[in-house]
């Protein structure tokens, strides 16, 4: 079974049918990609998946290397985060009035320990902990590059950084799977390009798997082993980048119409 | 073009006057039957209007264009000036020392009417740094904050009358009581958003009100518990006036307390959790952060500090009632976490002392107290949402190994 | 007791509901259109009671007949509050749309305390009487106890209220492009509508509304004073929210059940506790189905 399994996943806004019967399997160690038109449903499949939205059907099991597999649909995000699935927004959200640091910090909150006595009273215990934690912190900044930006404040960094920032942020929750939601939206070739390094790069060094909705297709491509393609809220097709680049179905749902091939 | 700003604040001026021309020119009064005309409120209005208008658009399009470069030679300078401060060890060290003589002198040197005004002014600050934690930190509106203060107060009041508690005891009690109501208040409160929560909170704030000013029987209602004991130092006979130092001295430990601990919490753990909420909730709990959890901790750590200052305030004026503990104050306190600048200490320090040491000394504009804190929240909004001193993040020191802060700047 | 005073309740409750209703729908239109709770709306009823009192005081001396004074003073109240509505809409909300929520909310307040000190020190801070200005109609004379001539005129006015502004917003092109922005900005913008226009459209429709309340409510309780907007507004957004904020017929249904439980209330359990009514359903109402009763849940877009 895949790290990530999810079978039939269908969600309704009030009349209209978001996401219906989605099916996918993420590998461990799989870089696997979502793609589709706009207005497919990809992002609401990924707020179902992440707990965002807790109204849909269907499974989402889990199975991280080294524990048991697990259902986890309609639990809490903040929970399933903890179990080790982190995410990045398709519109930027980080934390913008904190620095670089701070929010790479804050995605180990659920990995420590302190509370308020331990803020108040400062023991050695907390001490060493924040230690541990800017030691960690400062570590994923140098291994996602934006170690320069450190004290800055994240609204104040440039497009392409903030977006790798909220990469850094996931990281920090130590995930066995990472949901990237069009990471490289907005990027020019040269940072989609050290974009591509850095998720090969996360995958062999963390043991990472991942899946990643985007609409780069070049990065798509170059990047997965496995895609699957949503229209209108359907699975529409999956497979090897190779086989769907050339599915007539998937063709049509981009171009809207018949195009020999 | 001037030309154009000129003419547009006309237009503006010229609105406002057609506008307030009922409820500022004409007076009404049905009570002796009279109608009064005050023209020269027309003249003001006129007047005041176009210059507030001028001011108005210039401030906002300096806003529009200035949303980068901040180069004002003004803040420049003072920039400076606390660089060179705060760097220089000698320097640093005599401003706290000349700082800590002054707030020791400080009774000694001033009229019991001063002391009186410092002390309440005092209460503000630590109702400041209270609100402050969950408004500036954790970004929920508590619009009834000023409940948690009164709970502090009667709880000394009552518990006093009961069972003859000891003031210094009390002092802990109060901000339990009050961090048992914070507690509460939040469950309810937690799933609703913004604007909702905020009303919510006005309605409980009110409703504790109306309940204390109705339960005559266990509260005194309207008319309140009088004859509440000073604080006194047990075996040791203090008039009005040492009294008052000792509860300035009482204030200013609290005080410092709330600094230390609001300071620690800024940068700890459960500090940054609740600026995350504030920043953006569904990051937040996309980061693993619990936030029930973080709001409950966000209202009732701020309810504690409104609790002990309650105890303190009761015992200081001897007599306390619901009037007291109205909207207004709720409002005061926001103004000063808004004004001062939201998670920022010493914003809200300096602003809770302008607002509550002001208007004694402008006695003369009392009445008009209201009126510009309305406006002081407008004008902030629009120019100023970080406030007067915008909250700044801890900067951590890293050599090219890594690790270990060691200068740490931004309070 | 028994039937009579039931009936007596029962009237109470409408008229209130009506009431509410009249300031409910301005709450509820704003905040479908800007997602903002307008909290100096409250402030703008007040000043429209304020102003039909002076005007029915200039007018007092041209010995008019009652109902032209009225029709005047309303029509002026109505104006003028129109011009608050407008005016504080783009003074203190306009420059905060791209703001966080916080912000607004903040501004919305320091507006509503701005304006009523306003009042106050332009006017007084006592409570002023306020003239009856609805002349006594001979057919209810019968029924005066039960059902008084103010009590009977809200009813009606209120009813021939939301007919007009259903018909406004069903079949005229702004009650269109109001429906529009309210259920998307960005493409009611795409498709050619002024949304800055629509706003302030807004605004001054609820604004004129909440006068017409005022004057009729002054008239029915016999006095004026600058807190009144506060109290009342924050229970017309209490009704709102109850029947579903965002929804006008929610506003209208809230503000009757609201308007009947303070009457019964007050009547059969505690006159003291009035106002807490209010705060106890709101808060009950935000804890169980925060959607209101009418409400369509809306999920929030990530």
């Amino acid at each position: 079974m895949g790290v990530l399994e999810v079978k039939d996943l269908t969600m309704d806004f009030g009349g209209l049918r978001a996401v219906d019967h989605v099916s996918l399997e993420v590998n461990e160690g799989e870089i696997v990609a979502l793609i589709g038109p706009n207005g497919a449903g990809k992002t609401t499949f990924f707020n179902c998946v992440t707990g965002v939205y807790n109204t849909m059907q269907g499974t989402v099991t889990i199975n991280p290397p080294g524990r048991e597999a697990e259902e986890i649909q309609k639990q809490k995000p903040h929970i399933i985060t903890q179990k080790g699935l982190a995410r990045t927004f398709q519109n930027i959200r980080l934390f913008q009035s904190m620095t670089v640091l701070e929010n790479v910090m804050i995605g180990r909150h659920a990995r420590m320990k302190a509370g308020i006595a331990g803020a108040i009273f400062r023991g050695k215990k907390t001490r060493l902990e924040e230690q541990k934690l800017l030691h960690d912190c400062y570590e994923i900044l140098k291994k996602i590059g934006l170690e320069k930006w450190v004290n800055e404040q994240a609204k104040n960094l440039p497009y392409g950084e903030q977006r790798r920032l909220e990469i850094a942020r996931a990281l920090a929750t130590e995930p066995f799977l990472l949901l990237l939601d069009e990471p490289a939206a907005g990027m020019n070739p040269q940072e989609t390009q050290d974009l591509v390094e850095l998720i090969l790069k996360l995958r062999e060094e963390e043991s990472i798997s991942v899946l990643l909705i985007e609409h780069d297709m070049s990065l798509v491509m170059s990047l997965s082993e496995k895609i699957y393609v949503m229209d209108y809220g359907k699975g529409i097709a999956s497979g090897v980048p190779k086989d769907v680049k050339k599915d007539p179905i998937v063709i049509k749902a981009y171009l809207g119409e018949d195009i020999d091939a | 073009m001037i030309k154009d700003r000129l003419l547009k604040s006309l237009f503006v001026s010229l609105w406002l006057t057609v506008l307030t021309f009922p409820v500022m020119v004409i007076r009404v009064n049905t009570i002796e039957d009279t109608v009064t005309w005050r023209w020269g409120n027309l003249l003001l209005i006129l007047i005041g209007s176009y210059i507030l208008s001028l001011l108005w658009n210039y401030a906002l399009e300096r806003q529009e264009r200035g949303k980068k470069v901040k180069t004002n030679k003004l803040s420049i300078k003072i920039k400076e000036i606390k660089a060179t401060f705060s760097q220089s060890r000698p320097m640093k060290t005599s401003g706290i020392a000349a700082a800590l003589l002054a707030i020791f002198l400080f009774p000694f040197l001033t009229s019991f009417y001063q002391m009186s005004i410092m002390n309440t002014a005092l209460m503000y600050v630590m109702l400041g740094l209270g609100l402050n934690i969950t408004i500036g930190l954790g970004g929920i509106l508590n619009l009834g904050y000023i409940a948690f203060f009164m709970v502090g107060s009667y709880s000394y009041a009552l518990l006093n009358q009961a069972i003859g508690l000891n003031f210094w005891i009390a002092l802990p009690i109060g901000g339990l009581v009050a961090l048992i109501l914070g507690i509460i208040v939040a469950v309810p409160v937690l799933r609703l958003r913004g604007d909702y929560l905020a009303i919510v909170t006005l309605a409980f704030g009110e409703i504790m009100r109306i309940v204390v000013e109705n339960w005559s029987s266990l509260t005194g209602g309207p008319s309140g518990i009088r004859s509440i004991p000073r604080p006194a130092i047990p075996g040791v006979d203090l008039n009005l006036i040492d009294t008052a130092k000792l509860v300035y001295f009482i204030m200013i430990v609290l005080a410092a307390l709330t600094i230390l601990i609001t300071l620690r919490l800024k940068d700890s753990r459960i500090g940054r959790a609740l600026i995350a909420m504030r920043e953006d909730e569904i990051a937040c709990q996309s980061m693993g952060i619990n936030i029930t959890r973080v709001k409950v901790i966000a209202f009732a750590l701020g309810a504690v500090f409104a609790g002990v200052a309650g105890v303190v305030f009761a015992a200081n004026t001897t007599f306390i009632n619901p009037a007291s503990f109205t909207l207004w104050e709720s409002v005061l306190v926001l103004c000063i976490v808004v004004l001062g600048g939201m998670g920022s200490i010493p914003g809200v320090i300096f602003a809770a002392l302008v607002l509550k040491l002001m208007p004694e000394y402008l006695r003369a504009f009392s009445e008009y107290r209201m009126l510009v804190f309305g406006a002081v929240l407008v004008i902030m909004m629009v120019f100023k949402p970080g406030g007067l001193i915008p909250e700044k993040r801890k900067h951590y020191n890293f050599t090219n190994k890594d690790t270990a802060e060691f200068e740490e700047e931004g309070v | 007791m028994g039937f009579d005073y039931f009936f007596k309740l029962f009237i109470g409750g409408m008229t209130k509901g009506s009431i509410y209703a009249l300031i409910a729908i301005g709450y509820t239109m704003v905040y479908g259109i800007i997602g903002l709770i307008n909290f100096a709306h409250g402030e703008v009823y007040m000043i429209g009671a304020f102003t039909a009192l002076i005007v029915a005081g200039i007018l007092s001396a041209l010995n008019l007949p009652m109902f032209a004074v009225l029709l005047i003073a309303v029509a002026v109240a109505m104006i003028f509050s129109a011009g608050y509505g407008f005016t504080l809409e783009k003074v203190a909300y306009k420059p905060l749309r791209n703001a966080p929520r916080l912000s607004a909310l903040i501004s919305a307040i320091g507006m509503s305390i701005f304006l009523q000190n306003y009042v106050l020190l332009a006017q007084t801070s006592n409570f002023l009487p306020f003239p009856d200005m609805i002349p006594d109609f001979a057919f209810l004379e019968p029924v005066k106890q039960t059902l008084r001539t103010t009590q009977f005129i809200i009813l009606v006015v209120t009813a021939i209220v939301m007919i007009l502004l259903t018909l406004l917003i069903k079949f005229t092109k702004i009650g269109k492009a109001m429906r529009a922005t309210s259920q998307d900005k960005i493409m009611a913008m795409l498709t050619g509508v002024n949304v800055n226009r629509v706003i302030s459209v807004t605004f001054v429709i609820g604004s004129s509304i909440a006068a017409l309340g005022g004057v009729l409510i002054c008239s029915h309780t016999g006095r004026v004073h600058f807190y009144i907007g506060f109290l009342v507004g924050i229970k017309a957004f209490v009704a709102a929210v109850l029947g579903g904020i965002g929804s006008i017929p929610g506003a209208v249904l809230g503000s009757f059940v609201l308007g009947f439980t303070e009457s019964f209330g007050a009547g059969y359990i505690s006159s003291d506790y009035e106002d807490v009514f209010a705060f106890v359903i709101l808060i009950l109402i935000l804890t169980f189905r925060p959607d209101g009763i009418l409400g369509k849940s809306t999920k929030q877009k990530v």
